[in-house]
C-alpha cells in the first residue's frame, strides 16, 4: 500500500535528469484526487515545468512512476494520454481558423462532422467566444487567444488539463478576469487541473492546493491559506507573500511556543516549526499585517521590540511602513486604511509586538 | 466641406508634409543612386540592347540600300531572277559593301536563313571590282577628259541641277566619296571616280539624263550586270536567294523568334522547320522538365535536412550548417568536376557498384553526359538554395505547435502533416522559386556533365553567342526564356501567392 492509492494523478519517486549529472527533479512524490485544482509554484529552474512536461508525456522520467487513474503512463506517448494542455504562448495553429483549431482534436479522434460542430460550438460558448469561430488566431487579442486555447484543451473533454503559465503574457486586469474564469470552468466541469505558474498571487487565488517547488523538490504542498499563514520552511515563507525575517538562536522550547534570542539581543516569542533543539539558529518569520504597534491589542506578557519609523508609504487601501527593528532596516508593517488608523511619521519611536502563533521559527 | 488643415506657419498641412517627405525621399534616392547607375549601365542597358537584337534586322537595308528598294518591284512568283535594274543596284551596293567589308557580315546573317549565301557574298565581294564596267569609264574619259578630273566631278556633284538630271550618279558618287574618305583615307578631290560611278552615269544618260558635257555613247556596248554576277556564281539567278534577301529586307524581323520555336518564314507565310532542324521546342521543354525535377529533388533532399537544422541543439546545428554551406565556399567548377570523377563509367560510383557486384563490368551505368548527370550534379549545387530558406522559415515555427498537436491527440505524422508542414510551405515556396529560376538558366554544369542529351537552353544560347555568332537568335531564345520565367512566376503568384513566400523572419 502506498499513499497514492486511489489518487487520480500520482508521481511516485520521480526523478529527472537531462545531462546525467544533475537532477532537475529530485524524488518527487505527489498525489491528486479527482477534480482538484493544483498549482505548481516556484521560481524558474525549480523543476515545475519539467514535472508538467513529464505528465504530458513530452519528457520521460529518468526514474520513478507517473500514474494516471492508477495506471502507469510512463510508456504511453503524449497523443494517447488524453490530457488537455494549454501552452504559455497559446500555440494556436496560425494557419487554421478558430473553429478549425477546436475541431482538430476531434478530427484526429475521428468524431463525426455534426458531432464535431456541436462540440466546437459548445466549447466556444463556454469561453464566450461563440462569434469568433471564423477568425484566424492572429486576428484575436491575447486574452481572446487564451480563451480559445482553453476551449481547445477542453473541447475533447479530457479529465485532466495541464496549464503551463497560461496567463503569463497578459496584462494584470485581464489576468485577474481569466484567473476567475479558469477556476470557475474547472470546478463546473469537474476536471482535474495542474497549473504551473511563478506568480504566487495567481497560485493563491486559483488553487485548491499549491505545491511550492524549489531545487527540484516540493517544499510544501498545502491549501493557499495554510501555505500563507503556516509556511513550513523559510523558503516558502519568503517566496509566498511579503514577509519579515529576523535571525537568532532558540533559547527555550515550551511545547507550542519557543523563545528566540535575536542577534541584536532582543527576546521574542515564536512558534517552533522546524527547529528542534535549544541553541539552533533560526529565521523567524512574521507577516507584515500581523505586526501590532498598539500596546492595547497585544497580550500583556507578549515580548515587544523597539522600532524607529523610517518611511511611511501611502498605498490607498493600505499603509506600508518601513521600520528599523533589531538591527534591520527592512522590517515592514502593513496597516489597513481605516478611519481611526494611526499614520506613523518617519523618526517616530514605537513599540511593536505580535501574537506568538503568527511568528514562526523556521530553519536558518 | 471640411476646412483645409493648416500647419503652424499657415501653409496647408499637406504641402508641409510633402515638403518634409521630399527631403527624405531625395536622400534615399541619393543613397541608392550609385548602385542604381551601376545596374542601369552595366546590367539593364546591355540586356535591353541584347533583347532588342532579337528583332533588329537593319543589316540588310543598311548594306544593300539600293538593292532593297529595287527589289520592291520584283515578284518572286514569276519564277525569274530579278531584272537588270536590280543587279545594277546590287553592283553599286556590293562594291561599296566590299570596300567596307560588310558584305561578309551580311552573308553570314543571311546564311542563317538560307545556307550558301555566305560564300556567294564572299565570292561576289572579291570579284565585283573586276567587272567589265571599265568600258564605261573608258568611254566617258575618251569622250571628254574632264570626266577623268576629280575636281570637275566635285563641281558637278555640287550643282543641284546636274544632280536632278543624274540621280543615280549623284547617289553613287556621294557614297563613293564617303567611302574614299572613310576606308581609303584619301581625298575625293584627287581621286578619279570608280567604275560603278561611271556605270551609274551611263545608266542615267541612257535614261535620258542630261550630261554636264555631252559625250557620244552610241558606240558603247552595254554590259549586262546580271550576266556579270551570274558569271561569278549561278546562284545569283536562283529565285530562292533573292527571296531570302527580299524577305529579310525590313528593318525588323520576327525571323529569330520563329526560329526559336522551330518555325521559319517563307514567302508563303510561317511554316514549321524541317524535322531534322527542330531542336528548340524540345530543348525548352527539356529545360523546363529538368529544372522541375531538380527542384523536386531539392525539396525531397532538403526538407529533412532543414528540419534537422532547425530542431537540433545549436552546437550540432551549426556544424551541420557548415556542412550545408561548404559547397558554397567551393568553386563551382571544382564541384562539377568532382561529379565527373564520381559519375563517369570508369568512375568511383561505377567502380564501387561493380566491386560490390550490383552491376556487371560490361553494363556500367551511364551516369554522366546525359540528363541523369545534369540532374545529380545540379541538385547538389542548388541544394543550399533550398535548405537555407526552408531552415529560416522552420526556425520560426515554435516547437510548442507540435507539442500542442500531440497533446490534442495527433500522432507524430498527423501533427507534422496538419500542423508543421502547412507552416513550412512558405519556405518550400521560396526555395522552389529560387532553385527553379536558378536551374532554368544554368549553364556551366550542364555544359560540363550534360553531354548532348543533358544540356539546357542556356547552353544553346551560349553557343549562338560565342560560336555561331548568331546573336539575334541567341537574343530571341533568351527573351523567350525570360518570358517563360516571368509567366511561371506570375502563375505561381496566382496559385501560391507571392506574399506566402518567406526567406526567413
Amino acid at each position: 500500500m502506498t499513499a497514492t492509492d486511489g489518487a487520480f494523478v500520482a508521481f511516485e519517486r520521480v526523478q529527472k535528469s537531462y545531462d546525467g549529472e544533475n537532477l532537475v527533479v529530485k524524488d518527487l512524490n505527489l498525489s491528486m484526487p479527482k477534480g482538484e485544482f493544483l498549482t505548481m509554484l516556484g521560481p524558474s529552474g525549480s523543476g515545475k515545468t519539467t514535472c508538467l512536461m513529464m505528465l504530458a508525456g513530452f519528457e520521460t522520467a529518468t526514474h520513478g512512476d507517473i500514474l494516471l487513474d492508477g495506471v502507469s503512463i510512463n510508456n504511453i506517448p503524449p497523443h494517447k494520454r488524453g490530457i488537455g494542455m494549454v501552452f504559455q504562448n497559446y500555440a494556436l495553429f496560425p494557419h487554421m481558423s478558430v473553429a478549425e483549431n477546436l475541431s482538430f482534436p476531434l478530427e484526429v479522434r475521428k468524431i463525426g462532422k455534426s458531432d464535431r460542430e456541436a462540440k466546437v460550438k459548445r466549447a466556444l460558448d463556454m469561453v464566450q467566444m461563440g462569434s469568433f469561430a471564423g477568425r484566424r488566431p492572429a486576428q484575436l487579442s491575447g486574452g481572446q487567444q487564451q480563451r480559445i486555447a482553453l476551449a481547445r484543451a477542453l473541447v475533447f473533454e479530457p479529465e485532466l488539463v495541464l496549464m503551463d503559465e497560461p496567463l503569463g503574457a497578459l496584462d494584470k486586469q485581464l489576468r485577474e478576469t481569466l484567473q476567475f474564469e479558469i477556476t470557475n470552468l474547472a470546478h463546473e466541469l469537474g476536471i482535474t487541473t495542474v497549473y504551473v505558474t511563478h506568480d504566487q498571487t495567481e497560485a493563491l487565488t486559483m488553487s485548491d492546493r499549491v505545491a511550492v517547488f524549489d531545487d527540484g523538490r516540493i517544499q510544501q504542498l498545502a491549501p493557499p491559506d495554510e501555505l500563507y499563514e503556516k509556511p513550513e520552511n523559510s523558503f516558502v515563507a519568503q517566496f509566498i507573500g511579503e514577509n519579515n525575517t529576523l535571525e537568532g538562536v532558540v533559547e527555550e522550547i515550551k511545547g507550542n511556543t519557543c523563545i528566540v534570542k535575536l542577534d541584536s539581543g532582543d527576546i521574542i516569542d515564536a512558534v517552533p516549526v522546524n527547529v528542534d533543539n535549544v541553541g539552533d539558529r533560526t529565521k523567524v518569520s512574521i507577516r507584515p499585517e500581523r505586526v501590532e504597534f498598539d500596546r492595547n491589542r497585544l497580550h500583556d506578557d507578549a515580548h515587544t521590540l523597539k522600532a524607529e519609523v523610517l518611511e511611511f508609504i501611502y498605498m490607498g487601501d493600505i499603509f506600508r511602513t518601513r521600520l528599523r527593528v533589531a538591527g534591520t532596516d527592512e522590517f515592514v508593517i502593513k496597516t489597513r486604511n481605516a478611519p481611526d488608523q494611526k499614520r506613523l511619521k518617519p523618526g517616530e519611536m514605537i513599540e511593536i509586538g505580535w501574537m506568538a502563533e503568527d511568528c514562526r521559527a523556521l530553519d536558518a | 466641406m471640411a476646412e483645409q488643415m493648416l500647419a503652424a506657419d499657415g501653409r496647408p498641412l499637406k504641402a508641409s508634409l510633402n515638403r518634409a517627405l521630399r527631403r527624405q525621399k531625395l536622400r534615399a534616392l541619393a543613397l541608392i543612386a550609385p548602385l542604381l547607375l551601376f545596374i542601369l549601365i552595366s546590367f539593364v542597358m546591355p540586356i535591353a540592347d541584347m533583347l532588342f537584337r532579337s528583332v533588329e534586322n537593319e543589316i540588310v537595308s543598311n548594306t544593300l540600300p539600293r538593292t532593297v528598294v529595287a527589289l520592291e518591284e520584283w515578284d518572286a512568283d514569276t519564277g525569274e531572277a530579278p531584272s537588270e535594274e536590280v543587279f545594277s543596284a546590287l553592283y553599286t551596293d556590293m562594291t561599296l559593301a566590299a570596300e567596307y567589308k560588310t558584305h561578309t557580315r551580311l552573308g553570314s546573317r543571311l546564311n542563317y536563313e538560307s545556307t550558301g549565301i555566305s560564300s556567294l557574298f564572299r565570292k561576289s565581294g572579291r570579284r565585283v571590282g573586276r567587272f567589265d564596267t571599265d568600258i564605261y569609264t573608258d568611254a566617258f574619259t575618251a569622250g571628254d577628259p574632264a570626266y577623268g578630273d576629280p575636281a570637275r566631278w566635285a563641281n558637278w556633284m555640287d550643282d543641284g541641277a546636274i544632280r536632278t538630271q543624274l540621280p543615280k550618279t549623284a547617289s553613287a558618287y556621294d557614297d563613293w566619296a564617303r567611302m574614299i574618305v572613310e576606308v581609303e583615307g584619301d581625298d575625293p578631290l584627287e581621286e578619279e571616280p570608280w567604275d560603278f560611278v561611271f556605270t551609274a552615269l551611263y545608266e542615267d544618260a541612257n535614261a535620258g539624263g542630261v550630261l554636264p558635257i555631252a559625250v557620244d555613247l552610241s558606240g558603247v556596248e552595254p554590259v549586262s550586270l546580271r550576266a556579270q554576277f551570274s558569271d561569278v556564281d549561278d546562284d545569283w539567278l536562283d529565285v530562292d536567294v533573292w527571296q531570302t534577301i527580299k524577305l529579310y529586307a525590313p528593318e525588323y524581323t520576327s525571323g529569330y523568334f520563329l526560329n526559336s520555336v522551330d518555325l521559319m518564314k517563307t514567302p508563303e507565310g510561317v511554316e514549321a522547320r524541317p524535322e531534322n532542324e527542330q531542336i528548340y521546342i524540345t530543348l525548352f521543354i527539356r529545360t523546363l522538365i529538368m529544372s522541375l525535377s531538380i527542384m523536386g529533388m531539392c525539396v525531397l533532399l532538403g526538407y529533412p535536412i532543414a528540419w534537422l537544422l532547425a530542431n537540433l541543439p545549436d552546437r550540432t546545428a551549426n556544424l551541420l550548417m557548415i556542412l550545408v554551406l561548404l559547397p558554397f565556399w567551393t568553386s563551382l567548377l571544382v564541384r562539377t568536376s568532382a561529379w565527373k570523377v564520381l559519375l563517369q563509367q570508369q568512375g568511383v560510383i561505377n567502380d564501387v557498384l561493380v566491386w560490390i557486384g550490383l552491376v556487371s563490368d560490361g553494363n556500367r551505368l551511364e551516369l554522366i553526359n546525359n540528363q541523369t548527370g545534369t540532374i545529380i550534379a545540379m541538385t547538389h549545387i542548388l541544394l543550399p538554395f533550398m535548405i537555407l530558406p526552408l531552415y529560416s522559415v522552420m526556425k520560426t515555427i515554435p516547437p510548442s505547435y507540435l507539442r500542442a498537436a500531440k497533446s490534442l491527440g495527433a500522432t507524430n505524422w498527423t501533427a507534422f502533416w496538419r500542423v508543421y508542414f502547412p507552416q513550412s510551405v512558405p519556405g518550400i515556396g521560396a526555395g522552389c522559386i529560387l532553385v527553379f529560376i536558378l536551374a532554368i538558366g544554368y549553364y556551366i554544369t550542364p555544359e560540363l556533365v550534360g553531354g548532348t542529351k543533358g544540356v539546357f537552353i542556356s547552353n544553346r544560347i551560349a553557343y549562338h553567342i560565342s560560336s555561331s555568332l548568331n546573336w539575334g537568335l541567341a537574343a530571341a531564345l533568351g527573351t523567350i526564356l525570360l518570358a517563360v520565367v516571368l509567366i511561371l512566376y506570375w502563375v505561381y503568384d496566382r496559385i501560391v501567392g507571392i506574399d506566402n513566400v518567406k526567406l526567413g523572419g
